[in-house]
C-alpha cells in the first residue's frame, strides 16, 4: 500500500504534467496555425494566383512574373512577417519580463520612435548622391535602415544607462522611454516640417513597417539575429522567471540578477533595431502578444517566450495579409492596421489595470 | 561552526548601517534578530546572502569566505526569503516552490527537481493551492510557499525577513513550526523579528540590534526591561508564564 504523502505526491506531479502538456499543445497549434497562414498568404494576396500554377511554382520553380510574385515577393514578405512578428513579441515579451512592468515594449520605451528619427534624418539630410564615398555600401534602401539601426541602438545605450543608475526603478526606465518618444516624435516631425514633398513621403512610407519590403538579403539578417537571440532566451528561460521574485531572492538561488538584466535589454534591442530598421515601425504587436499567452503560461518565461514569439509571428503574417487585401485595391501598410487594432486593446489593458496580468 | 561574521561594517554612501558586527553560528541553531525598525537587521541578512558587499569585515562560511564562493555554489549553502511583496507576474506555487531546485540544476528544472517539489508540497499541506497564482493567495499562504521554496533548495542557512508580519496568530504560529522543523533537520535559520512577545517565547538565542551595533546576544533571560528600553525607546516589564518570559510594553520612553 502506497502511503498518503506518496500518494499526494504522485498526483501532484501528474497534475504538473497536465499543465505542460496544455502549454506543448498551443504550441503545436500556433506552429501549424503558421505553416496554414503563410500558405493562405502565398496564394492570396493583392493579386489572384491559381492554385495548380501556384503549386507548380512553389515546388518546382519556373520564370516568368507568376515566379517573380511568388518568389520574391509574396515568399519574403511571408517569412519577413513571420521574423519581425516573431522577434517584436519575443523582445516585447523580455523586456516586460526583465523591466517587470506589463506595459514595457520596444514601443513604450522608445526604441521604435528612434529608429523612425533615423530613417527620417537620413532621408531629409542625405539623398543618395551626398553619400561619401566610403559610406557608398549604404546607397539606396541601406541607409535609412543603418541610421534608424544606430539611433535606436543610441536610445538603448541612454535606456541601459539609466537603468543601471543606483537608483533606477522599473518605473523610472519606463518613463524615460516616454520621453525618449517625445524626443524623437518632436524630432521626426521637425525634420518633417524642412522636407520636400519627395522626402516627406519617404519618410510617412517608412514609418510604418511593411514586411513586402525587405529582400532576401534583408530577411538573412533577420533571420540571424532573430535564431540566435531566439534559443539564447530558450536556454536561460528559467533564470529569466527566477527574475521575477526579485533580484535579492534571484541572487540567493544562483542567479546572478544584474548581468541577465543587462543581456537581456541588449539581444532585446539589437533584434528590435534589426527588424524595425530593415520592415520600419509595427506597433503593439510586441506589447498585446505577451499578455495574451502569458494567461496560458503564467510564470514560466521560457514557454512565455516561445509561444509569444510563436503568436507574435501568427499575428503578423494575418495582420499583413488583412492590410494587403480587406481594402482592395487599396494596399495598407501593416503598421497602420497593427496601430489601429492595438490602441484600443492597449488602452483595454491599461484599464483593466493589475487584475488582467 | 558554520557561518563566521567578523567586524562587519556596511553603508550606503556616508551612511554606515552595520559597525562591528561579530557573531558566529552552528549547525541547527535558530537565531532571532530583533532591533527598531532601521537598525540593520534586513541589511545584515542581504550582506550574508552577498546581495550587498560589505564595506570592511569578514563573513565565513565553513571557514572560508563568502567572496570565494560562486554563486551557485553560496545558492546551495544560503536560502534567504524576503519580506513579503506582490509580484508583478502570476506564477503558481508550484513554480515558485520548484525555483528553490534551481542552485542544483542547469538549464531546466529535472524530474527529480519536480519530485522533490511535489513532496514538499505533500509535507506542508499545500497541495490544494499548488497550482494557485501566488498573487492570489492570502498573506500567510504566501510565506509558507516562499519557506516551502527555502526548503526546497536544501541549503544548510535560511535566512527569514520579517516572515511573520502581518499574518494572523495561526499562521504565525505555523511558520514557528516550521522553523523548528527546519532547524531539527540540523540546518541553522536567522530570523529578523518585531513581535517581542513571539521573540520570547521562541527563541533559543537572540542578537538585539541597534543603530547597526550589537547591543546584546544570549538566550531569552538575556531580553531585560532595561536593555529594551534603552533599545526600542519603550518602558517595558517582564512577566514570568510557564517558563517564558511575557513582554508587555507599557509606555513609550519621552
Amino acid at each position: 500500500m502506497e502511503s498518503s504523502a506518496q500518494m499526494q505526491k504522485k498526483e501532484l506531479l501528474k497534475a504538473e504534467k497536465k499543465r505542460n502538456i496544455k502549454i506543448y499543445i498551443l504550441t503545436a497549434v500556433l506552429v501549424v496555425m503558421i505553416i496554414t497562414a503563410s500558405f493562405y498568404s502565398i496564394f492570396f494576396g493583392a493579386v489572384k494566383l491559381e492554385l495548380n500554377q501556384t503549386l507548380n511554382v512553389l515546388f518546382n520553380g519556373g520564370g516568368g512574373s507568376l515566379y517573380n510574385i511568388i518568389w520574391n515577393i509574396r515568399i519574403p514578405s511571408v517569412l519577413t512577417a513571420l521574423a519581425a512578428g516573431m522577434g517584436l513579441a519575443l523582445a516585447g515579451a523580455v523586456m516586460q519580463s526583465i523591466l517587470k512592468n506589463p506595459l514595457a515594449s520596444p514601443f513604450t520605451l522608445g526604441i521604435s520612435h528612434a529608429a523612425a528619427f533615423g530613417a527620417a534624418f537620413s532621408i531629409v539630410l542625405f539623398n543618395a548622391a551626398d553619400i561619401p564615398p566610403y559610406f557608398s555600401f549604404l546607397e539606396g534602401f541601406y541607409l535609412p535602415s543603418f541610421f534608424a539601426f544606430l539611433f535606436s541602438q543610441m536610445t538603448v545605450v541612454v535606456v541601459l544607462f539609466i537603468s543601471h543608475s543606483r537608483s533606477a526603478a522599473a518605473e523610472t526606465i519606463v518613463l524615460a522611454g516616454i520621453a525618449l518618444s517625445s524626443l524623437f516624435t518632436a524630432g521626426t516631425t521637425a525634420l518633417q516640417f524642412f522636407a520636400d514633398d519627395q522626402e516627406l513621403a519617404s519618410v510617412i512610407y517608412w514609418t510604418f513597417g511593411d514586411p513586402g519590403r525587405t529582400s532576401w538579403e534583408q530577411l538573412y539578417i533577420i533571420l540571424f539575429f532573430l535564431i540566435i537571440i531566439f534559443l539564447y532566451f530558450i536556454y536561460k528561460g528559467w533564470n529569466y522567471s527566477i527574475l521575477n521574485v526579485g533580484d535579492e531572492v534571484a541572487n540567493s538561488l544562483g542567479v546572478d540578477s544584474k548581468k541577465m538584466r543587462l543581456y537581456a535589454m541588449t539581444a532585446a534591442s539589437i533584434l528590435t533595431s534589426v527588424i524595425i530598421s530593415f520592415v520600419g515601425i509595427i506597433g503593439f504587436i510586441g506589447l498585446v502578444t505577451p499578455h495574451i499567452i502569458r494567461k496560458i503560461t503564467e510564470g514560466n518565461q521560457r514557454q512565455l517566450f516561445i509561444n509569444s514569439a510563436l503568436a507574435g509571428g501568427l499575428l503578423l503574417i494575418i495582420s499583413d495579409n488583412l492590410a494587403r487585401t480587406a481594402f482592395k485595391p487599396v494596399v495598407l501598410p501593416v503598421g497602420v492596421l497593427t496601430a489601429f487594432l492595438g490602441a484600443p486593446l492597449f488602452i483595454y489593458l491599461i484599464l483593466k489595470g493589475r487584475r488582467y496580468w | 561552526m558554520i557561518l563566521d561574521i567578523k567586524k562587519l561594517e556596511f553603508g550606503y554612501g556616508k551612511e554606515k548601517v552595520l559597525e562591528n558586527i561579530s557573531f558566529s553560528a552552528v549547525q541547527g541553531e535558530v537565531i532571532m534578530l530583533i532591533g527598531p525598525n532601521g537598525s540593520g537587521k534586513s541589511t545584515l541578512l542581504k550582506c550574508i546572502t552577498s546581495y550587498l558587499k560589505a564595506d570592511s569585515g569578514e563573513i565565513k562560511i565553513y571557514d572560508k569566505k563568502i567572496d570565494s564562493y560562486s554563486k551557485k555554489k553560496l545558492a546551495e549553502i544560503i536560502a534567504y526569503v524576503p519580506q513579503l511583496k506582490e509580484y508583478s507576474f502570476s506564477m503558481t506555487v508550484f513554480e515558485t516552490i520548484l525555483m528553490g531546485r534551481k542552485p542544483h540544476s542547469s538549464w531546466a528544472a529535472s524530474e527529480q527537481d519536480k519530485e522533490t517539489t511535489a513532496e514538499i508540497i505533500a509535507a506542508l499541506n499545500l497541495e490544494e493551492i499548488a497550482f494557485k497564482n501566488i498573487n492570489e493567495l492570502s498573506g500567510g499562504q504566501k510565506q509558507k510557499v516562499f519557506l516551502a521554496r527555502a526548503a526546497a533548495q536544501e541549503s544548510e542557512i535560511i535566512l527569514l525577513d520579517e516572515p511573520t508580519n502581518n499574518l494572523d496568530l495561526k499562521h504565525q504560529l505555523e511558520i514557528f513550526e516550521l522553523i523548528e522543523k527546519e532547524a531539527a533537520l540540523g540546518k541553522t535559520v536567522i530570523v529578523t523579528m518585531h513581535d517581542l512577545a513571539m521573540v520570547s517565547r521562541f527563541a533559543e538565542r537572540i542578537i538585539m540590534l541597534k543603530e547597526g551595533e550589537i547591543v546584546s546576544d544570549g538566550d531569552k533571560k538575556s531580553l531585560s526591561a532595561e536593555k529594551i528600553n534603552s533599545v526600542y525607546g519603550v518602558e517595558v516589564s517582564l512577566k514570568e508564564h510557564n517558563g517564558n518570559q511575557l513582554i508587555i510594553p507599557e509606555k513609550i520612553v519621552v
